[in-house]
């Protein structure tokens, strides 16, 4: 292997070498700095006699004598079923002073597509215990559905409470494939990371557990690295041992965030607001190493977590990322504040898999319509509130207050429950069938007939009396 | 593609790889025309010429290029980038430059998209039927029919000769079993027909002439068939904010568009939303001929991680697969998911390309590109004598639903039909989520002939009662917004009434109920009838001095909203009607 001692340009987490001889795109490198430290990197851009390096500590301590080796080959994980309850950092090595790593396999962590004629459509529902996904936004195996947060709200105490309590009622009794978690966390504080740690330990979830930890003050360009890090694990773990894999990639933002250094860096053209123009197909890279192989028994399920900065979510990030996710979950400011846990907004959350995950031998016949009735009737409630503000309520119609009523309860009874209540699909609907039934029967008018027969909570003379007193 | 099969390893055209970045390579010494076929590298990956300074040429790559270094030989196959056309299009699911993915998985023997692998568009070893339609000692000019195969159970296949040929006397053609690459007839001038043609796929496809479109393109969705139609031959944008609905639009169209040929281009999206289609489709019934949907269908499916060039090329591949299917006769629809993919596509290769961006990083050519690709559209009478159309339907997808970016701007200003989807509507879960204030048809007038003749009499007349109606509503909401619904007159609040039943009951369709997924043209209408009915009545009723409340507590009106779901809908809305009159008549 040769040594260069050809640098000719540091710039941000850039470096420029001269080599005598072709140097693959995406090669690893490593730097020994004139102090004895060896850093790693990635080739940019190659051309006859120049490459571009992006080095994934940072460039602090390389000089121009510094020495560089190409290693001939792309960055690759040794992957094994033993990473199962091991720790590492944003780059692959352990930090958890386990045992060696002895690989099966060095897997390319780049990842090729998946061919989408041997994807099998996702329709297993995964049941959260969280009504306001369970319930109106249905999460199944295979998809990829982000949360998107703000600063300041509890998007981690949602994730943690999905990664504690997803199962698959069917697979409970039957005993299907083994369930693991694969945790990337990109630039996310110590005490963040202290929290997801101490959970994972607290519910003995580490033992099934692959955790990468790039922190707030590691090195932005290692960033880039450590979705793919946790994505290729995945994958393995998926489609190699079976395992139903549900992939938690936190912070999103963090991950945009370096790719906008690193285009700046390269003095690329900048697409919106600065970032990188490629930024779509590179989530897309990222996001789309979710789904199910026909043939294969494992899946990979992701929740990638982003907080939008400014709560906007025309923000590049959040756009972007909801134009390649199937669906969103919202973290509302307003319900947190209200004190509703989880503050989950379902308007405008979204889960496009959910149509064909729910229904009859999949969670309930009623699924569906009780679900498409409960937004349009929260929807309007919401509509109705803007107008109270205005007019007050004695001004509204009957039909009008109901509504109002409805959206009250709605959020106290269906949404709010607490970070430990783990409620099955049995239950979410029959919250909603409760709620629903504060409506007159004429204005269900998403919900089969058959179903308003059979679910429809008649109000009870004899109860009616009771409250009355 | 099928430039596996004649790949010549002429060094006189061969370069070295001078520097990788992504997609983008760039070559010394290779003797290549713009959008020539090169193959790059050790491993043979595909890619196209597309920018030539002095003795470098810099070409994009169809596949990632992890590894690829300077120094690797590239190979010119002095072919621009081409399409296989025959039959086997059909019920084929392609990549973004036409190699079948099914094929891929086998080659590949593997479910992950492995690099340098190529494979033919149409299977070069299946034995078609070949029936000849023309004689010994006929003449046939370029683009004339002179045979057919059954490519599906839908779709008889025609043979032309090509358009590039001479034309002349056929000297011999039989009927009998054939692959593609043999000759099924020959001219006296030496030519020979085969069922394959190549084509290249930034070329249009010769015509005699475009004509105005005066069919429309039943789509089976109310709101689009009745108020905002498309014509056969004709464009549309659908743009929309993520989770407005655009793909399940695109679906259903596909699904129900009486089109004869579909080519559905999945252009940098989900790839589970291809598998959707891919397994959905062949067990769909089409609603034209009751075979699986299939037989009609080619799909392209380059998803959103699949290499950037690729997608920027997909849209090329589907346009002209629809061109061929034109020349044959057919009508075919091209539903193109999405067409801001694309153009990031082409933006990512620009700023690697280091170009003058334009507006937001677009490249200048972005206007150019798009009008090009949309005015491929159109219905045509063909080198042949038929006619055919391809009608071109965009989904957008403006960065934060704003549509006013460059994408969406320059879309409407060649489209005729804008769909325009919308958050608030998605959120209030009235799908179609199609804002029926921002949307046009300018195809409306010139389609009126063809509803009034087969449809009924008086299509324009009640649609356009039903646009006042929504439009006052709309100007109604405002002052609502402010001092209630309860303070309004009650003539206006019976307005609201009726502009709810036409919200809920006709712009709403539920695409995922067995029934309601597909309405023909006099179902939308009759739904507008049995409003109307309510209408005319209950402001009889209130001139006759009925309260309002009463008249909006009629039992039998909310029943409209379930006219969608009935599939004897005729008897439905004649006793709806009767009950609704009677009942509001019993008032007084």
């Amino acid at each position: 292997m040769k040594e260069y001692q050809t640098i000719t340009e540091i710039s941000g987490p850039l470096v420029y070498a001269e080599v005598d001889e072709p140097i693959g795109y995406d090669e690893m490198v490593e730097i020994e700095t004139p102090a004895g430290e060896t850093l790693r990197g990635q080739v940019l851009e190659s051309s006859d006699g120049v490459v571009a390096i992006q080095v994934f500590e940072g460039t602090s301590g390389i000089d121009r004598n510094a020495s560089v080796r190409f290693l001939g080959e792309t960055l690759k994980l040794p992957v094994t079923e033993d990473l199962l309850g091991r720790v590492m950092d944003g780059s692959g090595q352990p930090i958890d002073d386990g045992p060696e790593i002895v690989p099966d396999e060095r897997r390319d962590i780049i990842g090729a597509a998946i061919n989408p004629y041997s994807r099998e459509y996702p329709e297993e529902f995964i049941q959260t215990g969280v009504s306001a996904i369970d319930g109106m936004n249905t999460l199944v195996r295979g998809q990829k559905l982000p949360i998107f947060s703000a600063s300041g709200l509890p998007h981690n105490n949602l994730a943690l409470q999905i990664a504690r309590q997803a199962t698959v009622p069917e697979d409970d009794e039957e005993g299907g494939s083994e369930f693991a978690v694969v945790f990337g966390a990109m630039g996310i504080t110590q005490e963040e990371a202290n929290e997801f740690m101490q959970d994972f330990e607290r519910t003995g979830a580490l033992e099934r557990s692959v955790v990468f930890m790039n922190l707030a003050d590691d090195p932005a360009v290692e960033r880039t690295v450590t979705p793919r890090l946790a994505l290729t694990t995945a994958e393995y773990l998926a489609f190699d041992k079976d395992y139903h894999v549900l992939v938690i990639l936190t912070d999103m933002t963090n991950y945009c965030e370096a790719l906008r250094e690193i285009g700046a860096a390269r003095e690329e053209v900048p697409g919106r607001r600065g970032y990188p123009g490629y930024m779509y197909t590179d989530l897309a890279q990222l996001y789309e190493r979710a789904g199910r192989i026909q043939g294969r028994a494992g899946s990979v399920t992701q929740i990638p977590i982003l907080t939008m900065p400014g709560d906007d979510d025309t923000h590049p990030i959040p756009d972007l990322t909801g134009y390649i996710t199937e669906g969103q979950i919202y973290i509302d400011r307003a319900l947190n504040s209200q004190g509703i846990q989880p503050p989950i907004n379902p308007l405008p959350s979204l889960s496009r898999l959910m149509d064909d995950g729910i229904g009859e031998g999949l969670t309930r016949e009623d699924h569906s319509d009780v679900a498409n009735q409960m937004y349009a009737a929260y929807a309007e409630g919401e509509n109705l509130r803007d107008l109270v503000n205005i007019v007050g309520r004695e001004a509204l119609s009957e039909r009008d207050n109901k509504y109002l009523d409805f959206a009250d309860l709605f959020e106290a009874n269906f949404i709010q429950q607490g970070y430990d209540t783990n409620r099955s699909i049995e239950e979410t609907l029959s919250i909603g069938w409760e709620l629903l039934s504060t409506l007159p029967k004429s204005e269900l008018n998403r919900v089969d007939e058959e179903f308003i027969e059979k679910y429809y909570v008649e109000e009870d003379a004899e109860t009616a009396e009771v409250t009355a007193d | 593609m099928s430039k596996a099969t004649d790949t010549q390893s002429d060094t006189d055209t061969s370069g070295v790889i001078e520097s990788v970045s992504g997609p983008v390579v760039t070559a010394r010494d290779l003797d290549a025309r713009m959008n020539d076929v090169v193959y790059v590298g050790e491993e043979g990956l595909m890619g196209e010429a597309i920018e030539i300074e002095g003795n470098i040429t810099t070409i994009q790559v169809y596949e990632e290029t992890s590894g690829v270094a300077p120094g690797e030989p590239v190979v010119n196959t002095g072919e621009p980038l081409s399409v296989d056309l025959g039959p086997g299009i059909l019920d084929a699911i392609y990549d973004g430059v036409q190699r079948p993915l099914d094929v891929l998985e086998t080659k590949m023997g593997s479910p992950f998209l492995d690099r340098g692998v190529d494979a033919p568009g149409i299977d070069l070893d299946t034995k078609w039927e070949f029936e000849p339609e023309v004689s010994e000692g006929d003449i046939v000019e370029p683009g004339d029919v002179i045979g057919v195969v059954e490519e599906t159970v839908t779709i008889d296949h025609k043979v032309m000769v090509p358009p590039d040929f001479e034309g002349g006397e056929v000297v011999s053609i039989e009927a009998g079993s054939f692959d593609v690459t043999e000759a099924v007839a020959e001219l006296d001038n030496g030519e020979e027909v085969t069922m394959r043609q190549e084509w290249p796929v930034r070329k249009p496809r010769p015509s005699v002439e475009k004509k105005t479109p005066r069919t429309p393109l039943i789509s089976g969705q109310r709101i689009l068939d009745g108020l905002f139609p498309i014509a056969k031959g004709g464009t549309a944008a659908i743009p929309g904010p993520f989770g407005s609905g655009k793909t399940v639009t695109q679906h259903q169209l596909a699904k129900y568009a009486d089109a004869d040929i579909i080519v559905y281009v999945g252009c940098g999206e989900r790839g589970n939303e291809m598998t959707e289609v891919i397994e959905d489709f062949p067990e769909l019934e089409d609603p034209k001929t009751g075979n699986p949907l299939m037989a009609r269908t080619s799909l392209i499916a380059n998803t959103s991680n699949m290499p950037v060039a690729a997608r920027e090329s997909c849209i090329y591949t589907g346009i002209t697969i629809a061109e061929f299917y034109r020349d044959m006769g057919y009508d075919v629809a091209l539903m193109a998911d999405s067409t801001s993919r694309w153009a990031e596509a082409m933006r990512e290769i620009s700023s690697r390309l280091e170009e003058m961006p334009g507006e937001e990083g677009y490249p200048a050519y972005l206007a150019a590109r798009l009008s090009q690709f949309y005015e491929r559209a159109g219905y045509f009478e063909n080198i042949n004598g038929t006619e055919g159309s391809v009608s071109a339907i965009g989904a957008v997808s403006p960065p934060g639903g704003d549509f006013s970016e460059p994408v969406t701007q320059n879309t409407l200003r060649i489209v005729k039909t804008f769909w325009a989807l919308d958050a608030d509507l998605a959120e209030r879960r009235h799908f179609p989520s199609i804002n029926w204030n921002e949307s046009y048809s300018l195809y409306r007038e010139q389609l009126d002939p063809w509803f009034k003749e087969n449809v009924t009499d008086d299509w324009d007349e009640i649609r356009q009662w039903a646009i006042d109606i929504l439009d006052e509503e709309t100007e109604l909401q405002e002052i609502v917004q402010l001092v209630g619904k309860d303070a309004l007159p009650e003539d206006q609040q019976l307005t609201l009434e009726v502009a709810r039943y036409l919200r809920e009951g006709y712009l709403q369709q539920n695409a995922f109920h067995p029934v309601d997924t597909f309405c023909p043209p006099k179902k939308t209408y009759l739904i507008l009838t049995a409003t109307k009915t309510f209408h005319d009545e209950a402001f009889d009723a209130l001139d006759a001095g009925v309260p309002v409340e009463e008249v909006q507590s009629v039992e039998s009106v909310p029943q409209i909203n379930r006219i969608g779901v009935q599939e004897d809908y005729e008897a439905y809305v004649e006793t709806l009607k009767e009950d609704i009159t009677e009942e509001i008549r019993g008032l007084y």
